[in-house]
C-alpha cells in the first residue's frame, strides 16, 4: 500500500512542478504585441496561411507573435483570456466551432482586438472576423479541370460540409461547368480536417467510379492522385513541389493582406468590428491561381487568365454559395 | 444494382483490407491484454506515439522495418507504464489506459514538434509501397485484393496467426488465457501472475504501436497529429465483437474495413439524396449493431479488470 501511495505522490508533486514551468509574458518594446491561437497545428493548410502572414510581419519588425497550436476547442477560451490578460494588442485565431464563447471573451476585452475566423458576422466593438474567400481562384482552378477531364467525371474529397469548404467547391464546379457543361462531380466528406489516410480511400473510390481529376481539399487526395497516375486540383496552399506532375493548379489563399490591414488598424488606434473577409479577395491580393502550364491542356490556362482579368476589372462576379454540395452523378 | 457491383468488385475488398490492417494490429494488441485480464485503453495514444516513433526513425534515417521494430518498442514502452500502474499497484485500469491515451499522444507531439519546430508542411519518407507477389497477384478477384497489399498487411495476417497458435498451442498461452480468467490458480502452479500480466501488456502494447505505425509508413508518408482520429478505441470494440478469438478479431476488422470502404463509396452513388453524415455514421452504427447482437454471447475473460495481489482473497 506505501508504494502505491508514494507512487501516486511522487507524480502530484511532478505535476504541480510542471505548472512553475509555464513562461512568462514577453517584455514590452513597443512594438504590436499579436498572439495566434490554432486549433489545429501549424502545418495544417488553412492555419499555415495564417501563421505565414504574422511570420512576415513579425521578420519585418512590425509585431511581436508568439502562438499556441493545437489548442483543443474546450481549451479555447482559456487560451484567449490567457493571452488578454497578458495584454496582447491582437488575438488572431479561428471562432468557427467556439462562436459563442469566443464572442463572450471579446465582449470582456475591450482593449484587446480580435481577428477571427468566423462564418458570423462582426462583433462590436473589438471583434473583427475574416475568411478564406479564395472562391474566385477556385472557380479559376474549375475551368482548368474542366478542360482537363476527358472522363468527364470530377473527384471531390472534402474535411466537413462547412460553408468555408462548401463555397470553394461550388466556385470549382461552377467554374468547370462553365468550359464543359459534361462535366459531373463526386463528392464526399470524412469529417475530419486531419486523416490522410481516409482522405485517400476516399478519393481511391472515386477513382475507380471513373474520376480522372481530383479536387485535393485535404491532404490525402493528392497521394491518391499520384499513385493512381491522374491529375489533382490544389487548394489553399501549393503543393506542386510536393507532388511532380501531378497538381495541374491550385487556388491559394494569402492572408497577408488582411494581417497587415489589422495591424494597421491596431497601429493607427482604428480596429473595429468590420468584416476582414473581402481582403481575401482576389483584387486585395488575398487569392491567385497557380496553374502548371505544361500539365494542362492547351488553351486552359489563358482562358482562366483571360477570367482572372475579368474577376480583377468587376466585369466577372463569383457566386458565393455556402450550402452542402452534392454528387451530380 | 450499382450497389452490388461495389461489392463484388476487387477495388473494393482490397480497400477494405487496407482500412482494415491498422485495426487488425490494435484489435490483436487488446486481446492479449485483456486474454491476461488487463483493459488497455491507453491503445488510442499507443497507436499516436507508434506512428510517430516509425515515422520519426524513418524521416532520420532508419530503414522501414528498423522503424516498424522501433514503433513496436515504443507502443512496448507505454504499455508497461500502464502495466506498472495496473498490475503490481493494482490500479483503476479505466484511469490508468485514459492517462497513458493523453500522456502519449501530446508526448508524441512534444517530440514531433521538438524535432521538427519550423516546418511549413508535415515533412515526407518513401512508405512501404505495395508489392505484387509474381503468380499470386495475377489471380483474378484475390490477386489484387490479398496480393498487392504492403508488407505491413501481410505481417498483420501473419500476426493472427502467431497469436493464435501461442494463445492456444504454446504452455505460455496457456498460462496467459488462466492468467486472465483465474489467476489463483496460475499462482498455485508456481507462475508469476505480475509478471504473465506485464508482459501481455507489453506485447499487446507493441503489436498497438505496429498498428499506428501502419498509419504513417504504409497507408500514408508523413505523422498528422490527430491522424489515428478514434482507430484505437474501434480496436476495443471489437475485441468484444471478436469474443476474444484471434480469428474473429480478424472477421471483424475486415468487417469494419469493408463497412468503412462501401461508406465513402455508397456516398459518391447515391449522395445526392441523403447528408454526408449519415453515410459517416454508418460503419459505426453497424458496428454497434453487430456487436449487440454477438456480445450477448460474449466470452470475456472472468478476470478482466480485477486487479491480483498475492495472498489476498
Amino acid at each position: 500500500m506505501s508504494t502505491r501511495r508514494f507512487a501516486l505522490a511522487l507524480a502530484g508533486m511532478a505535476m504541480l512542478a510542471l505548472t512553475f514551468l509555464i513562461p512568462p509574458a514577453a517584455a514590452q518594446d513597443g512594438k504590436i504585441r499579436v498572439a495566434g491561437i490554432y486549433t489545429v497545428p501549424v502545418e495544417q493548410q488553412w492555419v499555415s496561411r495564417i501563421h505565414k502572414a504574422l511570420n512576415a510581419a513579425q521578420e519585418r519588425g512590425d509585431i511581436e507573435y508568439v502562438y499556441s497550436e493545437n489548442v483543443s476547442n474546450t481549451d479555447y477560451e482559456r487560451v484567449m483570456r490567457e493571452y488578454a490578460e497578458q495584454g496582447m494588442d491582437l488575438v488572431v485565431g479561428e471562432a468557427f466551432s467556439v462562436e459563442r464563447a469566443a464572442r463572450k471573451v471579446a465582449a470582456e476585452y475591450p482593449d484587446t482586438a480580435f481577428l477571427m475566423g468566423s462564418s458570423f458576422p462582426a462583433q462590436e466593438p473589438n471583434l473583427a472576423v475574416f475568411d478564406n474567400y479564395i472562391h474566385e481562384p477556385a472557380y479559376l482552378t474549375g475551368m482548368i479541370a474542366g478542360e482537363a477531364t476527358e472522363s468527364n467525371v470530377i473527384g471531390m474529397v472534402g474535411g466537413f460540409a462547412i460553408p468555408e469548404v462548401n463555397r470553394l467547391m461550388h466556385a470549382f464546379m461552377a467554374g468547370a461547368t462553365e468550359v464543359n457543361p459534361e462535366v459531373r462531380f463526386l463528392v464526399s466528406f470524412i469529417n475530419s480536417w486531419y486523416d490522410p489516410p481516409k482522405a485517400k480511400e476516399a478519393a481511391f473510390a472515386m477513382v475507380d467510379r471513373g474520376a480522372d481529376i481530383l479536387y485535393a481539399e485535404r491532404f490525402g487526395v493528392a497521394d491518391a492522385a499520384r499513385e493512381r497516375g491522374i491529375k489533382a486540383i490544389g487548394n489553399v496552399i501549393d503543393t506542386s513541389g510536393d507532388y511532380p506532375g501531378t497538381i495541374l493548379a491550385s487556388a491559394i489563399w494569402h492572408m497577408e493582406p488582411t494581417i497587415d490591414k489589422a495591424i494597421e488598424a491596431v497601429k493607427n488606434d482604428t480596429f473595429a468590428a468590420e468584416d476582414y473577409g473581402q481582403y481575401s479577395y482576389m483584387s486585395h491580393g488575398g487569392g491567385s491561381l497557380v496553374a502548371d502550364e505544361e500539365l494542362a491542356p492547351e488553351g486552359a490556362v489563358e482562358a482562366a487568365k483571360a477570367k482572372q482579368e475579368e474577376i480583377l476589372s468587376g466585369a466577372f462576379e463569383v457566386e458565393v454559395d455556402d450550402t452542402e454540395p452534392k454528387s451530380t452523378m | 444494382m450499382e450497389i452490388l457491383e461495389i461489392l463484388i468488385s476487387a477495388n473494393f475488398w482490397a480497400a477494405a483490407i487496407r482500412i482494415a490492417t491498422p485495426l487488425i494490429f490494435g484489435v490483436l494488441g487488446a486481446l492479449v491484454c485483456e486474454r491476461a485480464g488487463v483493459l488497455n485503453l491507453g491503445i488510442e495514444g499507443i497507436f499516436v506515439a507508434g506512428a510517430m516513433a516509425g515515422w520519426l526513425a524513418v524521416y532520420l534515417g532508419l530503414p522501414l522495418w528498423a522503424g516498424v521494430a522501433i514503433a513496436a518498442i515504443v507502443g512496448g514502452a507505454f504499455g508497461l507504464i500502464h502495466a506498472g500502474l495496473t498490475v503490481p499497484l493494482g490500479l483503476s485500469q479505466h484511469v490508468s489506459g485514459i492517462g497513458v491515451t493523453m500522456l502519449a499522444t501530446s508526448l508524441s507531439y512534444f517530440v514531433y514538434r521538438t524535432a521538427l519546430p519550423n516546418v511549413s508542411s508535415p515533412p515526407r519518407i518513401v512508405p512501404f509501397q505495395p508489392v505484387d507477389v509474381p503468380v499470386l497477384s495475377d489471380i483474378p478477384f484475390l490477386g489484387p485484393v490479398l496480393f498487392s497489399q504492403t508488407p505491413l498487411t501481410w505481417l498483420a495476417f501473419a500476426m493472427v496467426l502467431v497469436v493464435a497458435w501461442l494463445l492456444y498451442r504454446t504452455p505460455l498461452g496457456l498460462a496467459l488465457r488462466a492468467v486472465g480468467d483465474n489467476p489463483a490458480s496460475v499462482d498455485a502452479q508456481g507462475m508469476s501472475v505480475t509478471s504473465l500480466r506485464i508482459g501481455a501488456v507489453v506485447a499487446g502494447s507493441a503489436l498497438m504501436g505496429i498498428g499506428g505505425a501502419f498509419l504513417t509508413m504504409s497507408a500514408f508518408d508523413a505523422f498528422f497529429f490527430g491522424m489515428v482520429n478514434g482507430r484505437g478505441w474501434i480496436c476495443i470494440a471489437l475485441t468484444v465483437f471478436a469474443s476474444w478469438r484471434p480469428g474473429k478479431a480478424l472477421l471483424g476488422a475486415i468487417l469494419f474495413g469493408a463497412f468503412d470502404a462501401f461508406q465513402v463509396r455508397l456516398q459518391t452513388v447515391i449522395g445526392s439524396a441523403l447528408p454526408s453524415q449519415i453515410f459517416l455514421m454508418l460503419p459505426y452504427v453497424l458496428s454497434i449493431l453487430a456487436l449487440v447482437l454477438v456480445a450477448r454471447r460474449a466470452d470475456y475473460p472472468r478476470a478482466l479488470l480485477q486487479p491480483w495481489f498475492q495472498g489476498q482473497r
